[in-house]
């Protein structure tokens, strides 16, 4: 939504996303003829100030992903806009792409996947800096094992295989590959979610402690909101491709007001069986992307729907300064 | 203390890059052990072919009288003509000769033939995989024709059209065995071209050769490898089947399945000189079957990296 972004400050967003729009065609027949299409981002706006943590938080499928890898051009969007620093992300082609690469990196969820297994990986963490031909060739040594070890690895771990590290490992070399080309913005894809629970920390305040070093903005996409609290200074909820609500971490945790994402935060695990509390279960599973509901996305699902929810869909307004939500109930 | 016992491990754990990991694997593998065993002699009695055989193997041996058959050495043939070990065959040359010439050739119709297919295959397996769309379509259905024919009747058909001779037979060899491993390549390459590390080389800005090159096309590299020991043993019987028809290697040269067609008609009365030149046929197809086997447990990525972990 446009009033949104022009809310913001603008000249402290890094990056400012304008009505996203990702649909995936579906094909089908001999003809592969396009017979529907899954609405994985419809119509997503939001910024992002430089220095700040976004956390993006939602169920499996609702597009979170979508918006990181469009943002970044592994996907290409089917309509919106995408600012970084000014410049459309969206609108580059070629050499001036690559270029704007080096300022955007992206942390992969699944540490198994995201290194080649062929290669080791002092070489995976070289190969950003010898595509951009970085410095020379002792520069770039120089600089990737200084990355090597500030993610806690030494120099004999770089002619090491990938097969060779467990999982917290392999994801500290994602990010030293990510951190190589010194980025700006780093799309944080699940980075923790693969990892053992102990590990998970460790990996988080390695982001913490990387982003006040190098003075990253981080976008962070988890469907943990422990984690999301933990590490974002601003958080979005997504649900069915749609945003439904935007607002400072301490706002959100404790005024939400989507009753999506108070459904959300009723699930978070509480450590104490003394503690009760009123829980809010969803019902149903989430509907298809394919068709989504007419009316507020949510509405079969909502525990407090009224008739309008299913009639129009609720716009994305500001309700209290900096917190946004698309419900026709919030703040009621 | 610690610290030395951990530079120690790392030392050893360099060795291990995924290759070498194949490598250990193949080597305790017991039909892989058993087809390089067989390979390995049938290579050296190729190299070495003049050093063993004892005659030319094209020379017709003028004083050799036929004799009642079979009539081999290793049989207890009279003492008076020792050295032809396999007998001789019905142009009285000596077949032991031949069928070590004939090794010689055998596998460097299987070699050349899926080298040819191999490279084509990955040529069209990858630009199809890797662009996609209606290329993709115009490659890959071109390729399901030439899998419809049977491969066989195919190859006759493509000999008959480019005249005979064992370079045409090579060649149409070849270009039969091109679908499976243009198939087997645009498979791999759509697969790996999903992975993470492939998005991530993106992300750091990769052309899509570099990609190609450095990503998709090193980790689609061993099923293919695993295709091309197999192929190889398809691509040295249907040599000798096109020459046993009379389609390829020409008559004075010893080819395995020429030899088989010359001599059918003495089956019964000297069946050793069909005897021997298939038995090398189906050796030599064992070999590379055996090797095959070993090689895909081996490189099975799934197998390596459970037991690597």
């Amino acid at each position: 939504m446009s009033q949104m972004t022009g809310a913001l400050d603008s000249k402290m967003d890094l990056l400012v996303v304008k009505n996203l729009k990702k649909y995936f065609p579906v094909k089908a027949g001999v003809f592969q003829r396009v017979v529907a299409h899954v609405q994985a981002v419809d119509d997503v706006s939001f910024a992002i100030k430089a220095g700040e943590t976004l956390g993006l938080v939602g169920e499996s499928g609702c597009g979170k992903t979508t918006i990181g890898r469009t943002i970044l051009r592994l996907i290409e969007p089917t309509s919106g806009q995408a600012f970084f620093n000014g410049e459309d992300v969206f609108a580059l082609k070629g050499d001036r792409l690559k270029a704007a690469r080096r300022n955007m990196q992206i942390i992969f969820q699944d540490p198994y996947a995201s290194l080649d297994p062929r290669v080791p990986i002092g070489d995976s963490v070289l190969e950003g800096l010898q595509i951009h031909q970085v410095g020379n060739k002792k520069d770039r040594y120089d600089l990737a094992r200084e990355m090597l070890h500030k993610v806690g690895l030494e120099d004999f771990h770089a002619r090491r295989y990938p097969h060779e590290f467990s999982g917290g490992q392999r994801q500290r070399i994602g990010i030293a590959r990510a951190l190589a080309l010194r980025p700006k913005f780093i799309v944080c894809d699940e980075p923790v979610s693969a990892l053992d629970v102990s590990i998970q920390s460790q990996v988080l305040n390695l982001l913490k402690d990387l982003q006040e070093e190098f003075e990253l903005t981080y976008l962070f996409i988890a469907h943990n909101l422990s984690v999301v609290e933990h590490i974002s200074d601003r958080v979005a909820v997504m649900y069915l491709g749609k945003m439904v609500e935007l607002a400072a971490r301490d706002e959100l945790f404790l005024h939400p007001l989507h009753p999506y994402t108070r459904a959300l935060m009723s699930a978070i695990p509480i450590p104490d069986p003394e503690l009760k509390r009123e829980r809010t279960i969803l019902k149903g599973d989430v509907p298809s992307p394919l068709n989504p509901p007419r009316g507020c996305r949510f509405h079969p699902r909502c525990p407090i729907a009224v008739e309008r929810c299913g009639q129009e869909e609720p716009p994305f307004l500001e309700h209290a300064p900096g917190h946004w939500a698309a419900c026709w109930l919030a703040g009621k | 203390m610690a610290k030395t016992a951990q530079l120690d491990t790392s030392k050893h754990a360099e060795q291990r890059s995924p290759a070498r990991e194949a490598l250990h694997h193949l080597m305790r593998h017991r039909s892989a052990r058993a087809g390089m065993v067989i390979l390995g002699l049938l290579i050296l009695m190729a190299i070495f072919a003049e050093v063993i055989s004892p005659y030319d193997p094209t020379e017709l041996l003028k004083d050799v009288k036929r004799r009642e058959p079979p009539c081999i050495h290793i049989l207890g043939c009279p003492a008076d003509k020792p050295e032809h070990i396999f007998g001789t065959d019905g142009n009285s040359r000596d077949l032991f000769s031949r069928v070590v010439f004939g090794s010689r050739l055998s596998l460097q119709v299987g070699i050349i033939t899926m080298f040819f297919a191999i490279l084509i295959g990955l040529i069209i397996g990858a630009v199809a995989g890797f662009a996609g769309g209606w290329l993709d379509n115009l490659l890959m259905r071109f390729m399901d024709v030439l899998m419809a024919f049977p491969s066989l009747l195919l190859s006759i058909a493509i000999v008959s059209v480019l005249g005979i001779g064992l370079i045409n037979a090579l060649l149409a060899i070849g270009i039969v065995s091109i679908p499976r491993f243009a198939r087997l390549v645009r498979s791999t390459v759509l697969s790996v071209k999903e992975m993470e590390y492939v998005q991530a080389a993106r992300a750091l800005g990769a052309s899509p050769l570099h990609i190609l090159f450095k990503r998709i096309l090193p980790n689609a590299i061993t099923p293919l490898i695993v295709q091309g020991t197999l192929g190889i043993a398809t691509a040295i019987l249907d040599a000798a089947a096109l020459s046993f028809l009379g389609l390829g290697a020409e008559p004075p040269r010893p080819e395995w399945g020429l030899m088989l067609s010359e001599e059918r008609n003495s089956i019964f009365s000297a069946p050793h000189l069909v005897f021997f030149p298939g038995l090398f046929i189906m050796l030599t197809v064992l070999g590379f079957n055996l090797l095959g086997d070993g090689l895909r447990d081996a490189l099975d990525p799934r197998l390596s990296r459970s037991s690597a972990a």
